[in-house]
C-alpha cells in the first residue's frame, strides 16, 4: 500500500480519497448540524443562514433532564444568586425547574431513554442468540423441507411492517401487551430474527464442520463442541449480526410510537412529542437526539473490528 | 485397546454409494493399512467407524460391543482427519491438550504435560508449542493433529493419510516413529493411504480398498505376491504388473500373438481352458541374450540401482526391472524370459486371480 507503482495509479488513488473525504462530508454534514445545535444558545438554533461559529454551552442539556416551566414574571434576584449554576441556566431562559418538596423533578427523557436500552437490548440478545442456534441447526442438519422453512423465515420480512400496524395494535390491547416492554420486545425479536437466522447462517457455513467433529471425536458432546469451538469462530457473525438487530430495534419508530404511550415508551416517539409543548425548542431536542445516538456509536465502535472481518468474512476464511 | 469388526456396512450418499456390504476384522494391537485409490471409500470408512456417519446397514464392533447407538464421544477413538482441523484460534498446546481435558478422561496437570511432552517429542513439534495454529506450514499442521492423536489412550487410532502432506525425509521418519508407537502402546491402528509403499512398509495386514468393496485382505507379502484380482495386482507395486491377454490350454498360457509361452501352475492349471490374463511383475522378468522372446527397447527409466525398461513386442508394451550396469538403448533389440514361478493368470473376464488359491 505505501509503494505506488505507477504515476496513473497514484492519480487514481488521490482521486479516491478526494471521494472517499466527500462522501464522508455528506454523510456526516447532518449529524454535524444536530450535534452543533445541542451545543448553541436557543436564539442562535434557528438563524437563516445558520451560526457556524458560537460559544457553546451545555444548557441544552440541562434542559433535557429537569421539568420546567414557563415563568410569568422574571425571577427575583435573591432567589436566582442562590440558585445552583445549572439552575440559573433555566432561569436565564424564562422558566424554572419544577421541585416536589425540594428535590428536583426528572423530566420523563432518563425513563424513555432506559426504556430504550432495556428493549434494544433485550430484543438484540433474543434475537441473535435463537438467530444463532437456529441458523447452526439449519446449517449443520438435514431436516425436511429445509429450503422451505428457510424461505418461510425469510417471508417475514417481505410484508411491510407497517401494513399489518392496526391488526397488530388491536391484538396487543386484547392481550395486554399495550404499553409494556414485553410487547415491544417480543415485536423487535419477531422483526430481527428472520435477519439474524439468516445472517448467521451464512456464517455458520463458513465454520467447517471438521471442527466439531475433531470436537466430537476428541470426547466432547455437541452442545460443549458448540460452545467451545463453533461459538468462538461465530463471534464475528455474531457481533455483526447483533450490532444490527440492536440498530433496528434502537432506530423503530412506528411500532413504538404506536404501542406505547408511557411507561414503555422509548425515546424514538418520544424525542419529537416535545415539539408539541409550547414553542419547538430545537436545541432540547438536539441534545436528546445527540444523547440517543451515542449508545449505537459506541456499540458499534466497541465491536467495530469484528464487524469489519464480518463484512470481509469469505474472504479472510478462504 | 479394542477390536474393529465391520459387518457387513454399506454407506449410500443419495443414489450413491460409497461403501458396499463391506466386512472387515481388525484385530487387537494391530496396525491395519487400508490402501485404495481416491475415491474409494477409505474416508467414509473412518467417519463411519468414528460415529461421524451412520451406516445405511450393517453393523460397527468395537471391542466386542455393538457401537450403533453410541455417540462419538462414548466410542473413544481417535481421528486423524485427511484434511486437518487443528481448533483455530488455539495456541499447538491447547490443541493437544483439548482431548485431554474432555471430562470423558479426568488427567491431573502433570499428566497432561507429560503427554503432551511426549507426544510433541516424537513429531518434532516441541518448539511450535506456543505458536498459534494458523503460522504454522501443512507439514505442521499434519503433525499437530497427529499429535492430538496419539496423547490420547483411546480404544482405536484412526488416520486418515496423517502423512500426505510431509516431504520424503519426515514421512520416512514418521513412519518409523508411528510403527515404534504402535508397538510401544500396543494399540489398535486403522491407517488410511493411497501410497503403496506407505501400506506395504508400515501395515501388519493391508487391505485393498476398492470402489467400496474390500478387494483384498492380507499380509503386504500376500498383497504383492498373491494378488487376489487384476485391480490388486495392477494398484499394489510401482511399476505395475505387466498385464497381457492370453490363451489357457494346457498348462500354458500363450500370449502376446504366440511369441511369449509360459507354463502355469497352481489352480491355474487345471482351470478351464480360455481367454486369460496373464501378469507377471517387471522385476520377474529376464533380460540376456538367451531368454525366449525378442523385443525392442522402447524406453529407460534411470532408478538409480536399477532401471525401468519399457520394452515393446508387437503392439504390447511391457516393463523390466534390470540393473543398472546392464547397457540398454532405446530402439535396439534385446530378449527376455519371464520367471515362469512368479507368473499370474487372471481370469479374463472377472480378473480373480487363477493362480493363488
Ligand atoms: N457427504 C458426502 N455426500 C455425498 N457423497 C460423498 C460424501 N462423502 C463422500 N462421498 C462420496 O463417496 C465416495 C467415497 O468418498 P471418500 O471420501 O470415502 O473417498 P476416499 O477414499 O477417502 O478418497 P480420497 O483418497 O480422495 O480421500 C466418493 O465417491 C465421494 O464422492
Ligand atoms: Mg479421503
Amino acid at each position: 500500500m505505501a509503494v505506488v507503482s505507477s504515476p496513473r495509479k497514484a492519480v487514481f488513488n488521490r482521486l479516491a480519497i478526494v471521494g472517499v473525504l466527500i462522501a464522508t462530508i455528506v454523510f456526516l454534514a447532518p449529524i454535524y448540524w444536530i450535534a452543533s445545535t445541542a451545543f448553541k444558545p436557543r436564539e442562535l438554533a434557528t438563524t437563516v443562514p445558520p451560526t457556524v461559529f458560537f460559544t457553546p454551552e451545555i444548557t441544552p442539556f440541562i434542559k433535557l433532564f429537569v421539568k420546567r416551566v414557563q415563568m410569568t414574571k422574571p425571577v427575583d434576584k435573591a432567589t436566582y444568586d442562590a440558585a445552583p449554576w445549572w439552575e440559573q441556566r433555566i432561569y436565564d431562559g424564562g422558566e424554572r425547574v419544577l421541585r416536589t418538596g425540594g428535590a428536583v423533578q426528572l423530566s420523563a427523557y432518563p425513563d424513555r431513554f432506559m426504556n430504550s436500552l432495556i428493549v434494544a437490548v433485550i430484543s438484540t440478545i433474543l434475537a441473535v442468540g435463537f438467530g444463532t442456534f437456529t441458523a447452526y441447526g439449519f446449517s449443520r442438519f438435514k431436516m425436511a423441507g429445509e429450503a422451505d422453512l428457510l424461505f418461510f423465515i425469510l417471508s417475514t420480512r417481505m410484508l411491510p411492517p407497517i401494513v399489518v400496524a392496526i391488526p397488530m395494535f388491536l391484538m396487543y390491547r386484547a392481550v395486554g401487551l399495550n404499553d409494556t416492554h414485553v410487547g415491544l420486545i417480543i415485536l423487535y425479536v419477531a422483526f430481527n430474527l428472520s435477519f439474524s437466522v439468516w445472517l448467521m447462517k451464512g456464517f455458520m457455513d463458513e465454520i467447517p464442520k471438521e471442527y466439531e467433529e475433531a470436537a466430537l471425536v476428541d470426547g466432547y458432546s455437541r452442545m460443549q463442541a458448540f460452545f467451545k469451538i463453533v461459538l468462538p469462530e461465530a463471534a464475528t457473525g455474531i457481533a455483526a449480526t447483533a450490532v444490527f438487530c440492536f440498530i433496528t430495534a434502537w432506530n423503530e419508530y412506528a411500532f413504538a410510537l404506536m404501542l406505547t404511550n408511557r411507561r414503555a415508551q422509548t425515546a424514538p416517539p418520544f424525542i419529537p412529542s416535545q415539539l408539541g409543548s409550547g414553542l419547538p425548542d430545537w436545541t432540547t431536542i438536539a441534545a436528546g437526539t445527540v444523547l440517543f445516538l451515542l449508545p449505537v456509536a459506541i456499540f458499534t465502535f466497541v465491536l467495530r473490528k469484528h464487524l469489519l472481518r464480518g463484512v470481509t468474512f469469505g474472504a479472510i476464511r478462504k | 485397546m479394542a477390536n474393529v469388526r465391520l459387518d457387513k456396512v454399506t454407506k449410500q450418499f443419495g443414489a450413491h454409494t460409497a461403501v458396499r456390504d463391506l466386512s472387515l476384522d481388525i484385530a487387537d494391537g494391530e496396525f491395519f493399512v487400508l490402501l485404495g485409490p481416491t475415491g474409494a471409500g477409505k474416508t467414509t470408512i473412518l467417519r463411519l467407524i468414528a460415529g461421524l456417519d451412520k451406516p445405511t446397514a450393517g453393523r460397527i464392533v468395537l471391542g466386542g460391543e455393538d457401537m450403533s447407538d453410541w455417540t462419538v464421544a462414548q466410542r473413544d477413538v481417535a481421528l486423524v482427519f485427511q484434511y486437518y482441523s487443528l481448533y483455530p484460534r488455539y495456541t499447538v498446546r491447547q490443541n493437544l491438550e483439548f482431548p485431554l481435558k474432555s471430562k470423558v478422561h479426568s488427567y491431573s496437570r502433570a499428566e497432561i504435560d507429560e503427554r503432551i511432552e511426549r507426544a510433541s517429542k516424537i513429531l518434532r513439534i516441541s518448539h511450535l508449542l506456543e505458536r498459534k495454529t494458523d503460522r504454522l506450514s501443512g507439514g505442521e499442521m499434519q503433525r499437530v493433529a497427529i499429535g492430538r492423536a496419539i496423547v490420547r489412550e483411546p480404544r482405536v487410532f484412526l488416520m486418515d493419510e496423517p502423512l500426505s502432506n510431509l516431504d520424503a525425509k519426515l514421512r520416512e521418519a514418521l513412519r518409523a516413529e508411528l510403527k515404534d508407537l504402535q508397538m510401544k502402546l500396543g494399540g489398535t491402528f486403522l491407517f488410511v493411504t493411497h501410497d503403496q509403499i506407505e501400506a506395504m512398509s508400515m501395515g501388519d495386514k493391508v487391505g485393498v480398498l476398492n470402489d467400496g468393496q474390500i478387494a483384498q485382505v492380507g499380509t503386504p507379502q500376500e498383497i504383492y505376491n498373491r494378488p487376489r484380482d487384476t485391480f490388486v495386482a495392477t494398484f499394489v507395486g510401482s511399476p505395475a504388473m505387466n498385464l497381457v491377454p492370453g490363451d489357457l490350454a494346457g498348462g500354458k498360457v500363450t500370449a502376446i500373438d504366440g511369441k511369449l509361452v509360459v507354463p502355469v501352475n497352481g489352480h491355474a492349471g487345471s482351470a478351464q481352458a480360455g481367454g486369460v490374463t496373464l501378469g507377471f511383475r517387471s522385476e520377474d522378468i529376464r533380460v540376456g541374450p538367451d531368454e525366449a522372446t525378442e523385443a525392442v527397447v522402447h524406453d529407460v527409466e534411470n532408478h538409480g540401482v536399477e532401471q525401468i525398461v519399457t520394452l515393446r513386442i508387437g503392439g504390447h508394451l511391457v516393463k523390466a526391472t534390470v540393473p543398472a550396469n546392464v547397457p540398454v538403448t532405446v530402439e535396439s533389440k534385446v530378449r527376455f524370459g519371464v520367471d515362469a514361478a512368479k507368473v499370474h493368470c487372471f481370469d479374463a473376464k472377472t480378473g480373480v486371480n487363477l493362480t493363488a488359491g
